[in-house]
């Protein structure tokens, strides 16, 4: 299933700005402010706002056909273009290949830790669950419970333990078994904490110490997430090298539109959604859907 | 990342430098400097509007009075506006007369429930308190692990039943009346408020446990979708307040002001860290500073009122020396002084002034002034202007509206003539005194009763004016000096 259709229970309300934009019929000064409102409203932030309109203006200006649907249209393709057409896909090769989950607290990456395991096994490939959150209560627990799940093992420290050693233990446990895939789970941890920050860079050092190689850093925002989005890409991918965001929570009423300043900014593309809290509820990301849906008009559709 | 927002309206405050009034252009330019950093702070784009739209009301035109240049002026506004959202009263949690008293939390997934939940118990502890948990999260995986884990921490029991929510409410508070327990803190699972099925189960929650407290965590990094989250939340459960979680990160945290102006539910409780003692009541102020840059709003205020009592003392020191200082000035004069500390402590620390003012001093205690104030708020606007006008049958009204006695008003109007003349006399001498100040360039510490206020230059704005005038805002302080 894709994006769209796991979005359309979310979307059920068409967003009120776009009703009255078509309404009105024809494209005047207050159509731009509408459209105006609807992207703020979706944390697309008022900066990136104001570039993607004036880009969406300049295109319209030049071309005197077109009527709202078609200035729709403009910003829509103004907005998929920033999305870019990247490559998606999540990068193995290594023996094993090591996928890491960094992000702040609470943003889901145990959980999309599970349902990426679930999705992987699925596929045909022998994963390890590495229980890289020493610190937070029950975190080894929760991802215990989707191990199980899964069917895949798990390797787990003591509380508190170094968080380094568990991966590190992880990959060698993964290589010794020939699996191809160790799924790395760390501790929420604020961009601002700098201790916190160099765990994580060692964390990603050690990680490679062995037999195993990192081709994935996955940066986990939820979609909920206001501007503070961008300074968490900023920083995080400083410290280790993000190579894709994972959005979450994708299906609640929040739109996400902070990942359109992120992926321009850092230039690292948006590669997984997460719409809801069970195992299956993992989409790759669709830069259309992901559009129609920030001005809420997938129920229409 | 964010500009702050003394440095957004730099400029602007530039050009409207030396300008004798404000146009709506010049309005404009404001706005949208303080919009952006509204938005940038995540504060709701309906509420950006309904601050924009006060702040335009108030500046264009009528209210830009001589006293301060228009820059000053917009400042003002927009401190008052966003000081009236921000400030009110720090909710603080009751006790059911019948214990025990409930506590019920809900919220988004991951907004930091369960943390707080622990918290909580933790912060009953401190007051005295016996609170017991409940762990209704059945849902995510190990949500009733983490919470026993958090528990067993702060040496609190826990309740949990793999059996479902409801039940489990109803069973924990059962077990909390047998335990003898006189706090109990429901911890529920993370739900979106679109998501009918999970709000009526949470409703269910809700009506076992009849909570005392139905606080809603919100994540302080939440955008634009905070407001309409809390206000569903808010129409199936009706809140109470809002506890503010993740605060050590650095996310300005605007989502709290829309969802406090959206709502009218206070900030309980601020979060600011993954240890159960990271917590605190919230304080308002902090928040403010917080979503226009830290320290900002802090020293806008400061250079704000400093003008303030500034131009006011200015006027009133030319009033006094002319003869006219009316019983209103004296009214602001008292208040001014109070807001410095308790008069007696004052009037210990200005140099001279217990000298000067022998036979006075022995009046001036808190209950005294009290009622002074009380005495000239029942005056009409021309017997403060002019207390020789109140005769017998005045005084006996104003004793009436102030719950004071004839004689009292009597006293004070004596009281205020002396001093009156007093300082007639003092400004004579004293004319030349005004002048040198006027002359001195000295703005680093203002000069105030009980020390003095430091202003950081550095972080500070460069507002134009505001902060420029000199001594005379101490005018309370240099009455015997
Ligand atoms: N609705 C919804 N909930 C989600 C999604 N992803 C995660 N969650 C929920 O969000 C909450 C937090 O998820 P976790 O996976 O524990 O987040 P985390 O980043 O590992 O958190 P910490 O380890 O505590 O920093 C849980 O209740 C999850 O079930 C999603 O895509 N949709
Ligand atoms: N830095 C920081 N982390 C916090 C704070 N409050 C909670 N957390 C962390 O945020 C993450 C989520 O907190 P939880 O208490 O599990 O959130 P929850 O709302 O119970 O989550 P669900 O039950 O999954 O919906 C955990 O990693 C907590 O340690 C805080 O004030 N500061
Ligand atoms: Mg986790
Ligand atoms: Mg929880």
């Amino acid at each position: 299933m894709g994006l769209r259709s796991h979005l359309s229970r979310a979307r059920g309300a068409l967003s009120s700005h776009l009703v009255s934009i078509r309404a009105a019929g024809i494209v005047e000064e207050r159509t731009w402010r509408d459209l105006e409102d609807a992207l703020l409203l979706a944390d697309v932030g008022a900066k990136t706002t104001d570039e993607l309109l004036s880009e969406a203006r300049e295109r319209f200006e030049r071309n005197d056909e077109v009527d709202v649907e078609g200035l729709l249209g403009i910003l829509k393709s103004v907005l998929i273009e920033r999305l870019g057409v990247t490559d998606r896909s999540l990068a193995t090769g290594g023996e094993p290949s090591v996928w890491l989950f960094v992000g702040v607290n609470g943003a889901g990456k145990t959980t999309t830790i599970g349902k990426v395991g679930s999705r992987e096994v699925a596929a045909g490939l022998q994963v390890v669950f590495a229980a890289g959150d020493t610190f937070r209560a029950a975190a080894a627990d929760q991802l215990a419970t989707w191990a199980d799940r899964v069917g895949s093992p798990l390797v787990r420290g003591a509380e508190n333990a170094d968080p380094s050693s568990v991966i590190f233990d992880a990959v060698e446990h993964a290589a010794a078994r020939g699996a191809d895939l160790v799924l790395a789970d760390t501790a929420g941890r604020f961009h601002t904490k700098s201790n916190l920050m160099d765990e994580l860079a060692k964390v990603r050092r050690v990680a490679e110490k062995g037999s195993g190689t990192v081709t994935e850093t996955l940066l986990v925002i939820d979609a909920t997430t206001g501007q503070n989005g961008l300074v968490q890409a900023r920083q995080f991918a400083e410290v280790v090298e993000v190579t894709g965001i994972v959005l979450t929570k994708l299906d609640g009423s929040a739109r996400g539109g902070i990942v359109v300043a992120v992926q321009e900014d850092i230039g690292i593309p948006v590669k997984l959604v997460g719409v809801g809290e069970g195992g299956d509820d993992l989409v790759e990301f669709d830069p259309v859907d992901f559009v129609d849906a920030l001005f809420g008009v997938t129920a229409e559709i | 990342m964010f500009e702050s927002l003394s440095s957004r309206f730099e400029g602007v405050l530039k050009r409207v430098r030396g300008k004798g009034r404000l146009s709506a252009e010049d309005v404009e330019d404001f706005l949208g400097e303080f919009r952006l950093a509204l938005l940038d702070a995540d504060v709701h784009l309906a509420v950006v509007r309904t601050f924009q739209d006060r702040i335009r009301e108030r500046a264009v035109g009528s209210e830009v009075s001589g006293a301060l240049n228009p820059g000053q002026q917009v400042v003002k506004i927009v401190l008052e506006e966003l000081t009236a959202v921000l400030g009110g009263e720090t909710h603080r949690l009751s006790y059911a007369s019948k214990p025990p008293t409930v506590v019920l939390l809900a919220g988004l997934q991951g907004a930091g429930k369960t943390t707080t939940a622990a918290k909580l118990a933790r912060w009953f502890k401190t007051q005295g308190r016996n609170p017991m948990l409940i762990g209704a999260d059945l849902q995510r995986p190990a949500a009733v692990e983490q919470l026993q884990t958090l528990a067993e921490r702060i040496d609190v029991p826990v309740f949990s039943d793999p059996t479902d929510s409801v039940s489990v409410a109803r069973a924990g508070l059962a077990e909390a009346r047998r335990l003898g327990r006189d706090v109990v803190i429901c911890d529920t699972a993370g739900r979106l408020a679109i998501d009918d099925d999970l709000m009526d189960e949470l409703v269910g929650v809700a009506e076992v446990l009849e909570p005392h407290h139905t606080l809603l965590v919100v994540d302080a990094m939440v955008g634009q979708d905070a407001v309409k989250t809390a206000e569903s939340f808010h129409a199936r459960l009706g809140l109470d307040a809002v506890v503010l979680t993740k605060l050590d990160g650095d996310a300005r945290g605007g989502a709290a002001l829309s969802i406090k102006e959206v709502l009218g539910r206070p900030i309980a409780f601020a979060s600011t860290g993954e240890t159960l003692d990271d917590f605190e009541l919230f304080h308002p102020d902090r928040l403010a500073s917080r979503i226009l840059g830290m320290g900002d709003v802090e020293t806008l205020i400061e250079r704000a009122e400093e003008t303030f009592e500034q131009v006011e003392a200015e006027a009133a020191a030319s009033r006094l020396l002319d003869g006219s200082f009316t019983l209103n000035d004296f009214l602001d004069q008292l208040k001014a002084l109070r807001k410095m500390g308790p008069i007696s402590d004052i009037m210990g620390m200005v140099p001279g002034m217990a000298h000067q003012m022998k036979g006075v001093e022995a009046d001036v205690d808190e209950r005294r002034i009290d009622r002074i104030e009380g005495i000239i708020h029942s005056m009409t606007p021309s017997e403060r202007a002019n207390p020789d006008v109140i005769d017998g049958s005045r005084r006996a009204r104003i004793a009436a509206g102030s719950g004071t006695k004839p004689n009292e008003i009597n006293q004070l109007v004596r009281q205020f003539r002396e001093m009156r003349k007093m300082m007639k006399q003092m400004g004579g001498k004293s004319q030349g005194a005004k002048g040198r100040r006027k002359g001195r360039k000295t703005r680093g510490s203002r000069t105030t009763v009980g020390g003095s206020v430091p202003i950081d230059k550095k972080k500070g704005l460069s507002l134009p004016g505001l902060g420029d005038a000199e001594g005379a805002g101490s005018f309370p302080v240099d009455l015997g000096s």
